[in-house]
């Protein structure tokens, strides 16, 4: 009996030890462990647009400029910068104590590159290599950017904040031909990311880089000084939200990027965690019509979709909560600089007899409309099936198609009719901070050179460009307020409200900066 | 003797039947009780299982909604009767297939040594992949519909019903009676109607019952990868599949649609104990 | 026997050849290819041609998987269009949970299954015959998840006394390891031990009624001795190759319940790629399997004759 005692002691010593041995481990190190947006598929930020990627891609690289909590452009790697007097030539000098992970100096020579690449896959890059007549360095830490006309939007270009980011790669990187993927990930952002111990579809693995030079500015949503607090983060995903959070609530979880809105009154009620709202512009749900296909080829039957759509049953089925989104008439997002109401009667308004009136006069003639249902997507899949309803009520056939994401992306791109792979309508959404504006909106573009659904309206492109290249906020203004109104009487495509997802984390944690993607500087772990 | 009626007769014989397979009969009643609540779903409740309601979302059970709504406020009950609907229709429809292609094939291999060689070969492939691999692999890649899903586990499945015919002839080719009918000249059409097909009959109607239950778990396994019937028609798999993430928050969203596909499977795998029983003795036991 | 090993060995050549066709031509001629998800959430039709035209898709498929096949026979799976890396590297990774998964799975299925079976086939008809049977009949009847969620409800989070998910490696220690495995185990091999609880009683019911066991028993042997070393002997052969079926089974339970327990195993790999069309991931890890299962096979087959001296190649 006794010695049976003595070795329940000696053992319950040695567990005692082994459990103290592993408090000071963790003493030693802060770790977060979080739940992603997403399956980290691919690392290049500049290969590809995935929201997922951008959101590694601010841990591992630097921007050049980058957006304040108030909207304005304010610089990050670069110190200095100048313009000159005809407003054609940028000079920009790279601030002190800049490092590559290999430790190697960060030179005007790597930003260069970097320009060039981004600028032949992003938008708004390939708007400024437009204008752009030369790029080239001055020395290791100045380069010069020379404009064929003068702009407004070079800052707007280098401090965007959504997909494609123009993050900065060292030359060896961003000479990689933009269509391929880079081959390794070497940045000079806050953070490292672990190669070795990246398991792609299950975590990644961040370590905090000692050398990295924070700003001395508090930080402030991508601007200001990126102070690390934390040894390491590890990003794990997990197919199953259901899951992650009963992880979250048993502590096997810091952080959740993106919970289900459904179940966030669960995480409210636990008291050792916290909800926020993350992004305080947050999503534009939106409605894709095909515009070359019959009937919405005929702009009575699209203003019938925007009489026959309301915005509230799209929000409150998607996202529930109403304190997380609200009705928005602005095609450029509500809370943005460009927000307006003009013209959108038809869209604010809801009358079903009139869609049927207007359908009337478009002859349609009872042929069924193809709609596209991605159903692997948990906010896009409801949002068609509240849009079948929703035209169904207004006396359309419709036929639902549901398919993976992916096979929507490559559906979406058939011009062809629907009877021959093409389509009619479908639902997605964007960042609002990533169509804030007329120049960066999805629709700027026209015809054939438009995005999916290919609207026809010259002006609207013409008054984009003048819209860029106007100085005076208050002819921008009414500007903005024509180009609105133009996407409405043309019905371009239908906003169906915006929404503001929130992110979950345990008590322990401070320092969440609000913003569409999280930002782990600045972030606090107490034990 | 004399005195009973036909009526009788059959009565008697009935309740015999009843008393000498209890197994069968228990499984075949719930099927069949299964089977009349899908088939007059919109007659038992008046409720249209797409319709959506944001204001009624995830309700607990009521005595509007019997067994609570989902997360758009549909109601879950119509849901799982009109749920059942494809989930029986892929159970039965995959058994069909996959038993008449098998049946085809393994007849094929059985009998001829070039086919049987090609066959088995591409059998044995099938069946080295995992079912579920191949099943998402087939339905993923094509556009997703209820077709595809019982394509996707008709291939699967296919494989072991021949084997199992196969065998069977294989077995009874040895038979003398079949020898010499061979030798006798008969034509292999006539022999394989006339004696091989018959001795089929009994272990292949087995198989179909296991098969079709297995289709029916296999569509559910499905739609929770992501690759099954489109949601758009609710299936038992994908009203789970749907609603798994909220399992703390609402679980009867999960369960009620589970209870009802583990009540079917057992239900026709007990249809097939009983059959088994009643048509191959020495199989008794085991599968 | 050597020679028959080789046999069969040289037989699974023709096999993976079959898998290599089905698989590749599932994934070439069907419509949908990476190149769109690549481009992302705001790719456009020209990006998505020149990944296309990158990536080597536009070639001629003949060409594809000559290409492809070329590199397999070659030990060479490939490397993953989107992470960049060997698939070979991605499996290595993966291995390890999904190992453990199968293993401990498979242990808690024989322990359970075994007495089980046994037990009910020494009172068969009883009522403890019934009930193992109906638990039989039942652990078929739900899905995977459905009785993995029950689990995390009841033990991880009512109970609080297993963790809800994740792996952790066996090299940081054996008690968390196992810890993490418990749930998912159960959940996984439900079905699994409904199966092999259900031979087990029928095959010993077999030996039982056999003339040397009834002589056995006549001479007074004790019921323990005689059913452990007598009955279950006899009766290993099915009760092995229904052993050898299940973990066919168990491979593809494995990719559910690893999407419920969020474990990094190669069964979440192969259900991302096939989701993302990650053509090099999901050829690899299908060819890789099949051989995996050729060869559990092949020891199954290798074993009865250790099991029953009667059997001899």
């Amino acid at each position: 009996m006794k010695i049976k005692r003595t070795a329940i002691a000696a053992l319950l010593g040695i567990s005692g030890a082994l459990s103290g041995f592993q408090c000071l481990d963790a003493a030693a190190e802060t770790v977060i462990r979080s739940v992603p947006i997403g399956n980290l598929k691919v690392v290049d930020p500049i290969w590809t647009t995935a929201y997922i990627t951008r959101n590694h891609a601010y841990m591992v690289w630097d921007t050049l400029f980058a957006t304040d909590a108030n909207n304005t452009i304010q610089p990050q790697m670069v110190d200095t910068w100048s313009t000159s007097e005809d407003g054609l030539v940028w000079t920009f000098t790279l601030r002190d104590g800049l490092l590559w992970h290999d430790e190697t100096p960060v030179t005007a020579e790597d930003c260069v590159a970097s320009l060039k690449r981004w600028s032949k896959k992003d938008g708004m890059g390939r708007s400024l290599a437009g204008f752009t007549k030369d790029i080239e360095t001055v020395d290791g830490k100045t380069f010069k950017l020379t404009l064929t006309q003068p702009i407004g939007f070079v800052l707007d270009a280098l401090g965007k904040i959504d997909s494609n980011v123009p993050f900065m790669m060292p030359k060896r990187l961003a000479e990689t031909d933009p269509n391929e993927q880079i081959k390794e990930v070497i940045g000079s952002g806050p953070f490292r990311f672990v190669a070795e111990e990246w398991v792609p579809g299950s975590k990644v693995v961040y370590r905090k880089f000692e050398k990295y030079v924070p700003r001395s500015e508090p930080a402030s949503l991508a601007a200001g000084g990126k102070v690390v607090h934390v040894d390491e983060v590890q990003s794990i995903y997990m197919p199953d939200a259901g899951v992650a959070m009963a992880a979250m609530a048993s502590g096997q979880i810091d952080l959740m990027e993106s919970p289900p809105t459904d179940l966030l009154p669960l995480l409210e009620q636990n008291p050792d965690v916290t909800v926020a709202a993350n992004d305080p512009l947050g999503y534009q749900l939106f409605m894709v019509i095909n515009h070359q296909q019959p009937p919405f080829d005929n702009v009575n039957a699209r203003q019938a979709l925007l009489w026959g759509n309301k915005q509230s049953d799209y929000m409150a089925t998607i996202v529930g909560d109403p304190k997380r989104w609200n009705e928005c008439p602005a095609v450029y997002g509500c809370g943005t600089g460009s927000e307006s109401s003009a013209g959108s009667d038809a869209l604010m308004g809801f009358d079903t007899a009139k869609s049927k009136d207007l359908l009337k006069k478009a002859g349609y003639d009872g042929r069924p409309i193809t709609m596209l249902d991605p159903a692997d997507n948990s906010t896009l899949h409801p949002a068609a099936l509240v849009g079948a309803q929703s035209l169904r009520r207004m006396g359309l056939e419709v036929k639902v198609e549901a398919m993976d994401w992916s096979t929507l992306t490559q559906r979406r791109a058939s011009k062809e009719p629907v009877d021959k792979g093409g389509w009619n309508i479908f639902i997605t959404n964007a960042t609002v901070a990533g169509i804030a504006n007329p120049l960066i909106h999805t629709f700027s573009k026209n015809c054939d050179q438009a995005w999916y659904g290919w609207p026809c309206e010259p002006k609207i492109v013409e008054l984009s460009r003048e819209w860029a290249l106007e100085a005076d906020p208050k002819k921008a203004r009414a500007l903005v307020d024509q180009i609105q109104t133009l996407h409405m009487q043309n019905v371009t495509y239908i906003p169906l409200g915006q929404y503001r997802p929130a992110i979950a984390y345990r008590k322990e944690i401070s320092g969440v900066i609000q913003s569409p993607s999280l930002f782990y500087w600045n972030l606090k772990k107490s034990n | 003797m004399s005195s009973a009626t036909y009526r009788d007769i059959v009565a008697g014989n009935a309740g015999y039947f009843v008393r000498s397979n209890p197994t069968l009969c228990f499984g075949g009643v719930i099927l069949l009780l299964v089977i009349a609540s899908a088939v007059f779903a919109e007659a038992l409740v008046g409720v249209d299982p797409l319709e959506i309601n944001p204001l009624n979302r995830m309700k607990p059970p009521s005595a509007e909604h019997w067994f609570g709504t989902d997360m758009f406020g549909r109601d879950i009950l119509s849901r799982t009767l009109h749920g059942g609907r494809i989930s029986l229709l892929v159970g039965l429809v995959v058994s069909a297939c996959a038993t008449a292609s098998g049946l085809t094939l393994g007849l094929l291999a059985g009998y001829n040594r070039i086919a049987d060689a090609l066959v088995m070969r591409v059998m044995d492939g099938l069946m080295s992949i995992p079912a579920i691999l191949l099943a998402i692999a087939l339905t993923a890649v094509t556009n997703a519909s209820t077709g595809t899903v019982i394509f996707a586990i008709t291939v699967v499945e296919l494989p072991r019903v021949v084997r199992l015919v196969r065998s069977v002839v294989l077995s009874v080719r040895e038979q003398a009676y079949v020898e010499a009918a061979v030798i006798a000249g008969t034509r292999p059409l006539k022999i394989v109607v006339k004696h091989i097909l018959p001795n089929t009959i009994a272990p292949l109607t087995v198989q179909a019952t296991y098969i079709c239950a297995a289709a029916i778990l296999i569509e559910s396994l499905l739609s929770f990868l992501g690759a099954g019937t489109p949601p758009e028609i609710p299936s038992w798999g994908n009203i789970m599949a749907e609603s798994r993430i909220y399992f703390q928050l609402a679980p009867w969203m999960i369960l009620i649609p589970g209870v009802f596909l583990a009540v079917t499977v057992l239900a026709v795998n007990l249809m097939g104990d009983g059959l088994r029983d009643l048509l191959d003795p020495r199989l008794s036991g085991t599968r | 026997m050597v020679e028959y090993i080789l046999r069969r060995l040289l037989a699974t050549i023709p096999v993976l050849a079959v898998v290599a066709i089905v698989v590749f031509s599932i994934l070439h001629l069907t419509p949908g290819d990476p190149a769109a998800m690549i481009a992302g959430d705001q790719g456009t039709e020209e990006q998505i041609q020149q990944i296309r035209q990158k990536l080597g898709f536009d070639r001629p498929i003949h060409e594809q998987f000559y290409v492809w096949l070329v590199n397999v026979s070659q030990g060479n799976l490939g490397v993953s269009i989107f992470s960049n890396k060997p698939v070979t590297e991605l499996l290595a990774q993966r291995i390890e949970p999904t190992i453990a998964l199968t293993v401990t799975t498979t242990i808690v299925t024989v322990f359970l299954a075994l007495p089980l079976g046994v037990l009910a086939a020494w009172h068969a008809g009883s009522l403890i015959d019934r009930s193992v049977m109906s638990f039989a009949v039942l652990g078929f009847a739900f899905p995977v998840f459905v009785i993995g969620y029950i689990l995390i409800y009841v033990f991880a989070l009512k109970l609080s006394i297993l963790p809800v998910q994740g792996y952790v490696s066996i090299s940081e220690g054996f008690w968390p390891f196992l810890q993490h495995l418990i749930l998912p185990s159960f959940a996984l091999g439900m079905s699994f031990t409904a199966l092999i609880a259900r031979i087990t009683r029928a095959s010993v019911l077999e030996v039982l009624s056999q003339d040397h066991i009834r002589t056995a028993k006549a001479k007074g042997v004790p019921t323990a001795p005689l059913l452990c070393s007598h009955a279950l002997k006899n009766a290993a052969v099915p009760i092995v190759t229904i052993i050898g079926v299940g973990i066919a089974l168990l491979l593809s339970g494995v990719v559910v319940t690893e999407s419920v327990f969020a474990i990094p195993g190669v069964g979440r790999l192969v259900v991302d790629a096939i989701l993302s069309r990650d053509y090099p991931v999901i050829q690899g890890v299908l060819i890789v399997f099949a051989l995996v299962y050729v060869l559990i096979n092949l020891v199954i087959d290798v074993s009865y004759v250790f099991l029953d001296p009667r059997i001899r190649y």
